[in-house]
């Protein structure tokens, strides 16, 4: 009884937001089995899920870390194929889908890992503007070379060629990774549920993260390098560190996004994409995990929520005007005032817990 | 041996000769200054004691082991802590938060720890905190430790500097203006914090200063930096009576 008391004090928002989220799910949920929720809409749930997911990994990097990342989409795209790749060759071994789709989103979250290493080690020697358009040209590496990457499977195992297909398969053989033609007939086994369990793990690991010694140090160098350097953190490490955290989760979420359509190619993974994530983050405030989970489905549904209130012809204005709203909110004196009314007021609540 | 041993130290940018044939010696327990007027490079021996800049000539020994080409944080882990001329906190984090920062290297667990929150994170971070808040207590910093850096005063802030590089448990620590921007009063508070930090943290401080009350009040020895080179060294009473340290700071 202690320990949830405990619990409540130190982490009242957490548990009331991770309630808020549980709640949202179930609603839903409910909502979608009963038939409440429109076609197009249920198409949405495995796609807001996945971008939640990208928008809270990118928070680490843009928010956290304080370095502008234009390249998440890559991370993702790396995530989406090898997910597609795992789940295609485990589709006998493995005949749960569920596990199937655990299985193949781990491996995916190490190849996203891996990536990031080798696209961290160079990029984050840079900050700033020159760091962003690496991270942009990143990106348009990945989704070059997965372009024009051929991947198929028989009775003799995997094959892989580049630039062009230079093998032939089996009878029976599938080709998974066609090119530029990209992937088709996936079976889709992205359910909402997934989705959502996804998104938990997300949250607790990030935000544990966050406050945690890693994480302290990971924001000791976002808010001064030399600083950071001058007590004994190595900056290079945690920044690669945050980097690579951020990239394993966009393979995750890849993976999710991935095995919800039937066709899948590497053009999806673009620039715009990776911005699109971008606006969630900042729309949600950088730093601010909760924001990010927040303006991630909000905007998602956005557009499609406008379409049902017949504003067809203009919803994509609204949208935009939307957004515009939303950035001067975000930069104005009230949002400051607000804050700092609740700042002041959970301070005077707080004090004398630690002391 | 002296705790640091400093040799023909310079530094030259393009062809501009920061520092030139810096020696200096300072024992362990001492309390020395490091003056001169502006411009005379005396952050820039900070920054090469600290490794922010890489001396072209010269050797710096702490301790009998060798510090030059060391990086930043790897010196700070050989037991050199320093604080900046401008503060440089991490001013979107907690007082408390900060000061924890400096047991980075002290306190430790594991990565996946930190992830989960399994194991030993309860205990290490509690641990933190309570060393944590004992040296905040020492700078009366305690009551505010749950404010954002970048939202004390002045005077706290630099305090909190001080408090933060004391976390990481230096042998030798150095202070860059401590007493900047400070009025009398805050000064005078500012030396007695100092004494005490060096009885009770048991360490070497080296300190540049342009104040001289502040200076020539708490430093047992005294270091005199004048274009770059070493103009005089000594007690303070001996090296401020000093001809031309007098000349050096008012002109002829």
């Amino acid at each position: 009884m202690n320990k949830i008391k405990n619990l409540w004090a130190t982490r009242r928002d957490s548990v009331i937001a991770f309630g808020i989220v549980i709640a949202a799910y179930i609603v839903v949920q409910i909502m979608s089995m009963t038939g409440n929720i429109s076609y197009s809409l249920k198409g949405m749930l495995v796609p807001i899920c996945a971008y939640v997911v990208m928008a809270v990994s990118l928070n680490l990097t843009v928010g956290v870390l304080g370095e502008l990342s234009l390249g998440h989409a890559g991370f993702m795209s790396v995530g989406a194929f090898t997910g597609i790749v795992v789940t295609t060759v485990l589709t006998d071994a493995v005949p749960s889908d569920g596990l199937r789709l655990a299985i193949a989103m781990v491996v995916a979250a190490a190849a996203a890992a891996v990536v990031g290493v080798i696209v961290g080690v160079p990029v984050l020697r840079l900050s700033g503007d020159y760091l962003a358009i690496v991270t942009l040209a990143a990106c348009e590496i990945i989704k070059s070379i997965v372009n024009v990457l051929y991947i198929g499977m028989d009775s003799k195992g995997l094959h892989l060629s580049i630039v062009k297909q230079s093998f032939t398969l089996e009878e029976g053989g599938k080709m998974i990774i066609n090119g530029p033609i990209g992937v088709s007939g996936i079976n889709k086994i992205s359910t909402f549920t997934a989705g959502f369990v996804l998104i938990l793990i997300t949250l607790f690991v990030i935000l544990n993260l966050i406050n945690s010694r890693h994480g302290r140090a990971i924001m000791a160098v976002r808010d001064n390098k030399i600083a950071a350097d001058s007590i004994g953190i190595s900056t290079t490490r945690y920044k690669l560190l945050a980097f690579v955290i951020s990239a394993a989760f966009a393979g995750m979420a890849g993976t999710l996004y991935a095995m919800n359509y039937s066709t899948v190619t590497a053009a999806k993974f673009d620039f715009n994409l990776s911005i699109l994530v971008l606006v969630f983050v900042v729309l949600g405030g950088l730093g601010n995990i909760w924001g990010s989970v927040i303006a991630a489905a909000l905007l998602t549904v956005l557009p499609e929520l406008l379409r049902k209130l017949n504003f067809n012809d203009y919803r994509m204005l609204i949208y935009a005007i939307l957004l515009i709203a939303l950035m001067l909110f975000n930069n104005s004196k009230l949002k400051q005032m607000l804050l700092e009314r609740r700042g002041s007021k959970k301070a005077a609540k707080t004090e004398g817990e630690v002391a | 041996m002296a705790l640091l041993e400093v040799r023909d130290l310079g530094i030259s940018f393009g062809g501009l000769r920061a520092v030139d044939e810096v020696n200096m010696k300072i024992e362990k327990g001492a309390l020395v200054g490091l003056i001169g007027p502006n411009g005379a490079g005396k952050t820039t021996v900070f920054n090469m004691l600290t490794g922010v800049y890489r001396p072209t000539d010269g050797g710096i020994r702490l301790d009998g082991e060798n510090v030059v080409g060391k990086k930043p944080f790897e010196i700070n882990k050989m037991g050199i802590a320093r604080t900046f001329q401008n503060i440089r906190l991490f001013g979107k984090l907690s007082v408390l938060d900060n000061v924890k920062l400096g047991f980075h290297n002290d306190v430790t667990y594991a990565l996946p720890e930190s992830l989960i929150h399994f194991g030993s994170y309860r205990k290490k971070e509690k641990l933190m905190t309570e060393k944590a808040m004992e040296i905040l207590k020492v700078f009366d910093l305690d009551g505010q430790w749950n404010y954002k850096a970048s939202n004390l005063p002045y005077g706290k802030q630099r305090k909190l500097e001080i408090a933060r590089a004391l976390a990481t448990e230096p042998k030798l620590l150095l202070l860059d203006e401590p007493a900047a921007g400070m009025n009398p009063n805050e000064t005078a508070e500012l030396m007695q914090t100092i004494e005490l930090v060096r009885k009770q943290f048991d360490v070497t401080i080296l300190l540049i200063e342009h104040d001289m009350k502040l200076v020539s009040g708490i430093c047992e020895y005294l270091y005199v930096l004048n274009f770059g080179r070493l103009l005089a060294e000594g007690t303070p009473s001996a090296v401020l009576s000093n001809p031309e340290v007098i000349t050096a700071y008012l002109g002829d």
